[in-house]
């Protein structure tokens, strides 16, 4: 699992490291049932406080990405139909986000973009 | 849950400073840090957790013991880091650990000379020729090889270079990765603070201004900014701090405040420190002059 912290970022820490790992349970970099660090583990790793950690995992089983089991920690939560729904919608923006990186760079303006877009849903 | 600290209506005057009424507690397994102007008592506060200095009313229980008459089972169980080292400078780390040995039944000296290493101290140089970043290492060794439960730290990151903070930083993360430990550390370097602390307390004229979980009090507070006749009736006491200059005013005002504002006044995130100067601020608007020095 990687995540990086930027400290000069306008997130708080915990929606920066919640973001993080939805995106890698989204792109199956953490597959299902796979465990997670311990909370303490995790704010040992990252060097930040043991409530921002346990915020997180809390927020994420709360959003079905974890799940918690008593006494052994939390795990990635099994594939949902709304999980996978996420990471399709995830997979969509991350291509269109693409997209539109790759038009810009070659000097287009959102306008064309966005028609170019119109283009293809016609064809 | 388990407070590993408790400190209850702790009095105490000397001179024309005075602690007033200090309460707040620290769960297990948790790290507090103890944020306030110079003078503000924080060095008062932890000499009376030791038990170094004697206090007029309240109470201070550690590991649910009290700080005064189980002193010698208490501190057993502590590890303190002051800004300067406590040991005898002439002596070398090898002399200093026959020195120290003695005093406690948990002492392991192989775990002490190898923390030593880690640390990359010389362990035969007199130690008052280390660094301050070493000293600070050299007491952290001594507090980890007698297996302390509760890590009391006074302003350990003063004068430290960047790197040195940084790796107190990691040595007090690993340290609290056991949950039956805890961390109690006083420094005005707050950005320390706001990485790793679970808890802060803020401490103001002796008096506790603000104790709570880092969450509770950065969600607490935000800075206004703006031209002064946007202020809506009746908001202006409540700020904290506030300061007007030429093309407006800026001022600390508590996050309950921020609903219904004019567009024209704007907010931001404050950070402890910005808190620290904005009720510095609020003490010279009120007139106060009782902004004591230890």
């Amino acid at each position: 699992m990687d995540i990086i912290i930027k400290n000069k970022s306008e997130l708080p820490i915990y929606e920066q490291i919640e973001q993080q790992i939805k995106a890698q349970i989204l792109d199956g970099t953490l597959a299902e049932n796979e465990p997670m660090p311990s909370m303490r583990q995790l704010a040992r790793d990252l060097k930040i406080s043991i409530i921002t950690t346990t915020r997180v995992y809390n927020d994420l089983a709360d959003a079905g990405f974890l799940v918690s089991a008593a006494g052994k920690g939390f795990f990635v939560a099994p594939r949902t139909d709304e999980l996978l729904r996420e990471r399709m919608l995830f997979e969509m923006e991350d291509s269109l986000l693409k997209a539109v990186e790759s038009g810009r760079s070659i000097g287009l303006t959102d306008d064309e973009i966005a028609d170019a877009l119109k283009r293809i849903m016609e064809e | 849950m388990e407070n590993i600290l408790e400190i209850n209506g702790l009095c105490k005057t000397y001179g024309d400073f005075s602690l007033k009424s200090v309460t707040f507690s620290l769960p297990k397994g948790y790290i507090m840090g103890f944020v306030g102007q110079n003078g503000s008592g924080k060095t008062t506060t932890i000499r009376s957790i030791l038990n170094m200095a004697k206090t007029d009313k309240g109470s201070i229980k550690i590991f649910g013991l009290d700080s005064v008459k189980d002193t010698i089972a208490v501190k057993e169980r502590l590890g303190v880091v002051f800004d300067s080292l406590y040991l005898a400078e002439h002596l070398s780390v090898k002399q200093l650990e026959r020195q120290i040995r003695p005093f406690y039944k948990e002492w392991d000296t192989k775990e002490f000379f190898r923390r030593i290493s880690e640390f990359g101290l010389p362990d035969s140089k007199s130690v008052g020729t280390f660094s301050k970043g070493m000293k600070m290492k050299l007491m952290i060794a001594v507090a980890l090889s007698h297996n302390a439960e509760l890590m009391i730290l006074d302003e350990p990151t003063s004068g430290l270079d960047p790197v040195a903070r940084d790796e107190l930083l990691d040595i007090l993360t690993e340290y609290i990765a056991n949950e039956n430990r805890g961390v109690l550390f006083s420094t005005h370097i707050t950005a320390d603070v706001e990485r790793i602390a679970d808890y802060v307390t803020v401490l103001h004229n002796g008096k506790v201004w603000f104790t709570g979980t880092k969450d509770e009090l950065t969600e607490k507070y935000a800075v206004l900014k703006g031209a002064e006749k946007y202020l809506p009736d009746g908001l202006r006491e409540k700020l904290i701090g506030f300061h007007a200059y030429r093309n407006g005013f800026e001022a600390l005002i508590s996050t309950d405040d921020l609903r219904g504002l004019p567009d024209k006044l704007e907010y931001e995130k404050a950070s402890i420190d910005e808190m620290l100067v904005y009720i510095a601020k609020e003490d010279k608007n009120e007139g106060h002059s009782d902004n004591n020095e230890v």
